[in-house]
């Protein structure tokens, strides 16, 4: 994305978007503190109740429902309404959320019936992220604290409402599964009961919170709220909407990033049965269709010309030979310890490289989608989005209406990882709805999705180190070259020209090291729109800086894990997580022909992960992987199953782009299409994974994006280990090929 | 005009003969159940029963189904097999965005019919053409063996 487009970009955020506006400010206040990018590993205050409270008032909520905060509502019936303010999209936040606000609340968690939250930022910003955002792994540690105080708040009410009735001290009652106990009178009302009277109470800004030993609830593997609709079909995501009469359209883009639509002849498309218009927005051509395979169709009979603009002729080699470029010359700052070029000059051994890593799509299971209906009364949006108001915002905008007119209806996403955290998809189907009568629902095909995605930024860094006669290291230089998502995500995070996101991990490593320099050099990739990816920059930057270890480890001639060890004293928890996978693993014991074992570390997200990995490489050089071993610490766990579950993900997720994954680009264009060319990892190459949750009194950690960022170098010290060849360039594709 | 049996109701279903039935068992029927995913017989996210057999239905032409029977994960869950694969997934928390598991619960199904005590190659051939993005496949595995051992 060029310079001009990324300041266009901030300026619209920035001026004409409201909710944007709050969440930068709010963004830049935390950014002193930032190890990095989207996760801002800080403890904010909870969100204010009292405010929280104010806002809720101004919603219509009701009459005679006890909804002292925007998280709960209790009706006469005593049926519990949990709204979630975060989005389900996998990882399991419409059961952990709900545990949060039961635990305190007192209520069975299989009896609470859920919402998506309106886009509300008042009501639902997230704490660490300044805004209403579902990313970066902070939903339980932005909402840990939060949750528990609107549960906690609203008991109270209901607590003091009974005792208020009996006459009797309040704590001299107690609540529990939605009924208010007082033992001594062998009196009790349940939770509907008690609504009228609790909801004339004031709210009380804070209750004191149960000490966690006394969790009954959070820290158990809590069957999850979101899988039976799952099971059976019901379950509804952003492309299942069906408002009244909705028309299907599907959509062309110009295949050339920057590029736009010159002309196009719908002649014959609109004589096809069931295609009922053909829509132009600046960069794309829509066919509006009765069904989604009539639309299709449509779109294949026009004949499009595109205006395909300057990017026509740009190559991947031109956007790495911009990179290697840039690499040339000294980048921001972003960490300086001792002095890293004179130790360098002095060490024993040196060892400099290179790691590259490329483009990557995100390839949700879910192709993008969005359906709109644009009307004298407004703008409806049914999606399923990681940014609810800033989706919002983007369609008040375009339509130049009220934000108040526009209601976005968020749904199950299926598949994030990321591309729901931008509006493109969004924007450009209020763009269509706009000439349409009626709601209308943009699907991208497959094609669609991977070739205009957003995409994860090719990386180049270059980093050297200097080892003593022990080996250990004694100078660390490392340069960061590649596209800063932050620059236009958050401009504010980006401070003296470092993005906090591009530099995470390789910024604060875990290890002891007297002389560190590390310097970040900004480079966009021209027209290719750039965006987080699961594990954003600990998922780059654990991939170099534990296979340079790793490098090192073998130039100094020590055991891979022996040498994390010895370094690994400024983070004890870090070590522990090593030594705990790496006991569980087969480490150590020996490896037969073509087999291969690596480890890697990482702490980033707040949490603590180690993994060790076996592989086999067979003689065609096609790799197998036998087995993944890992040590979680992310302190205190909401639902440990759903942890393994999100490590288990996140490991095959990263095993998929680093063993296959690479967007490449030819004249313009994407050259990959649909999971033929751009494939998954299956069933079948899918290794047995061993989780090991650390106990932990510690903070919750995040854990949607540890296994990801994990994996990639723990895979590939593997390789090294079984081949003698190391892989300095993603994917290992056919690298290993004779 | 196609005439099309699912789940045990017939629709008549004005479509040219070419259209996949997977829009018009999403777009026309309005069964939501099944999803698109790539529209080349590549994932597996659109995958239903025909006459019992797993079918991946974004290539199939309606004009190919007609006079046969249909089940979606609507109703895949009035079959023995369905019904116990569903429990399995729940029982193993299968599920995470849950995006592909109507296509998997559907594949799953199918094999535990035909191979009611299936081994781990058989897990792989029924269970490789559907992909997973949230990586659910250790459990799919797992869910797959308890349902089996649980008995259809």
């Amino acid at each position: 994305m060029s310079q001009g487009l990324i300041q266009a970009l901030a300026d619209q955020y920035t001026v004409a978007n409201p909710p944007r506006r709050q969440f930068l400010k709010i963004a830049a206040s935390v950014s002193a503190t930032a190890a990095g990018g989207m996760v801002l590993s800080i403890s904010l205050p909870a969100l204010s109740q009292s405010k929280q409270t104010q806002a809720y008032s101004e919603l219509d909520n009701g009459k005679g429902v006890l909804a002292p905060n925007g998280f709960i509502r209790i009706d006469k019936t005593g049926e519990v309404t949990m709204i979630m303010p975060k989005v389900e999209m996998g990882q399991g936040v419409y059961t952990s959320i709900p545990m949060l606000l039961a635990e305190e609340l007192e209520v069975d968690l299989h009896t609470v019936k859920l919402e998506h939250a309106p886009p509300n930022e008042k009501l639902y910003a997230d704490a660490l992220l300044g805004a209403q955002v579902t990313g970066g792994s902070t939903s339980i540690r932005a909402l840990w604290e939060p949750m528990r105080q609107a549960g906690a708040v609203c008991r109270s009410l209901l607590v003091t409402a009974a005792a208020q009735k009996w006459k009797v001290a309040a704590a001299s009652c107690y609540a529990k599964s939605g009924v208010v106990y007082h033992d001594a009178s062998r009196r009790t009302l349940s939770y509907g009961a008690l609504v009228a009277a609790a909801s004339q109470l004031p709210v009380p800004k804070s209750v004191v919170l149960k000490d966690p030993k006394d969790f009954k609830l959070i820290g158990t593997s809590a069957k999850r709220l979101d899988t039976p609709d799952k099971a059976n079909g019901q379950a509804k995501f952003g492309i299942d909407a069906r408002p009244n009469n909705v028309k299907f359209a599907v959509i062309a883009t110009c295949p050339v990033f920057g590029g736009k639509l010159a002309s196009v002849d719908d002649s014959r498309a609109l004589t096809m049965p069931s295609v009922l218009q053909v829509v132009k927005v600046d960069n794309a051509v829509a066919v509006i269709g009765t069904n989604t395979w009539a639309a299709k169709r449509g779109l294949g009979a026009l004949e499009i010309t595109w205006d395909e603009g300057k990017s026509a002729a740009v190559n991947t080699r031109d956007l790495i030979q911009d990179l290697r470029e840039a690499a040339k010359k000294p980048g921001a700052v972003a960490k300086k310890t001792g002095n890293a070029a004179s130790a360098y000059k002095k060490a024993d051994k040196t060892l400099s490289v290179e790691y590259e890593q490329p483009f990557l799509a995100h390839a949700t299971m879910e192709p993008m989608n969005c359906t709109v209906e644009v009307s004298a009364f407004g703008c409806d949006i049914w999606v399923g989005t990681q940014i609810p108001t800033f989706a919002q915002g983007m369609a008040a905008k375009i339509l130049n209406m009220p934000v108040e007119k526009v209601r976005l209806h968020n749904f199950l996403i299926g598949g994030g990882f990321g591309r729901r955290l931008e509006f493109d998809g969004v924007v450009q189907a209020v763009k269509v709805a706009k000439q349409v009568k009626g709601p209308v629902k943009v699907i991208w095909t497959r094609e669609e999705d991977i070739q205009h995605d957003m995409f994860r930024p090719y990386y180049f860094d270059r980093i050297s180190a200097g080892l003593d006669a022990q080996g250990k290291p004694v100078a660390w230089s490392h340069r960061i070259v590649g596209s800063s998502i932050m620059a236009r995500f958050a401009p504010p995070l980006v401070k003296n020209g470092v993005d906090p996101d591009a530099v995470e991990v390789s910024a604060e490593l875990p290890y002891a090291l007297p002389n560190v320099y590390v310097d970040y050099v900004r480079v966009e990739p021209r027209d290719v729109p750039t965006a987080f990816w699961r594990g954003v920059g600990p998922t780059r930057g654990t991939f170099v800086v534990e296979s340079f270890i790793d490098e090192l480890a073998h130039l100094a001639h020590i055991d891979p894990v022996k040498y994390r060890l010895d370094l690994l004293s400024p983070s004890p928890r870090l070590k522990n997580a090593l030594q705990t996978a790496v006991s569980k693993s087969d480490w150590g014991k020996p490896l037969a022909k073509g087999q291969g074992r690596g480890v890697s570390v990482m702490h980033a997200f707040g949490t603590f992960l180690a993994m060790v990995v076996d592989v086999t490489v067979n003689d065609q050089g096609e790799v197998k992987i036998n087995r993944v071993v890992s040590a979680v610490d992310c302190g205190m766990t909401v639902n440990p199953d759903t942890v393994i579950a999100q490590i288990q993900g996140g490991v095959i997720f990263g095993l998929t782009a680093v063993l296959f994954n690479e967007i490449t680009i030819e004249h313009g264009r994407v050259q990959q299409t649909n999971f033929n060319d751009y494939r998954m990892l299956r069933m079948n190459e899918s290794p047995a994974i061993d989780v090991h949750l650390i106990k932990s009194a510690e903070a919750p950690g995040g854990i949607g994006e540890p296994g990801t960022a994990a994996i990639g170098a723990a895979l590939t010290n593997a390789v090294f280990s079984a081949t003698g060849k190391r892989i300095r360039k993603l994917p290992i594709g056919q690298q290993l090929k004779a | 005009m196609a005439t099309l049996n699912i789940n045990g109701t017939t629709h008549q279903v004005d479509a040219p003969d070419d259209m996949p039935l997977l829009w018009a068992i999403r777009d026309i029927i309005g069964l939501t159940g099944t999803k698109f995913g790539c529209g080349i017989a590549q994932c597996g996210a659109c995958t239903i029963h025909v006459d019992g057999q797993a079918t991946r239905s974004c290539v199939l032409p309606i004009s190919a189904v007609s006079g046969k029977k249909i089940t979606t994960i609507e109703a895949v869950g009035e079959t023995a097999a369905g019904q116990s694969i569903q429990k399995a997934w729940l029982d193993q928390e299968v599920m995470q965005c849950g995006y592909c598991q109507s296509g998997q619960i559907m594949s799953a199904c199918a094999l535990l019919s035909q191979h009611p005590q299936p081994n781990d190659a058989q897990i792989d051939a029924a269970m490789s053409g559907n992909i997973c993005r949230c990586g659910t496949y250790p459990r799919i595995r797992a869910a797959i063996k308890l349902a089996a051992k649980e008995g259809v």
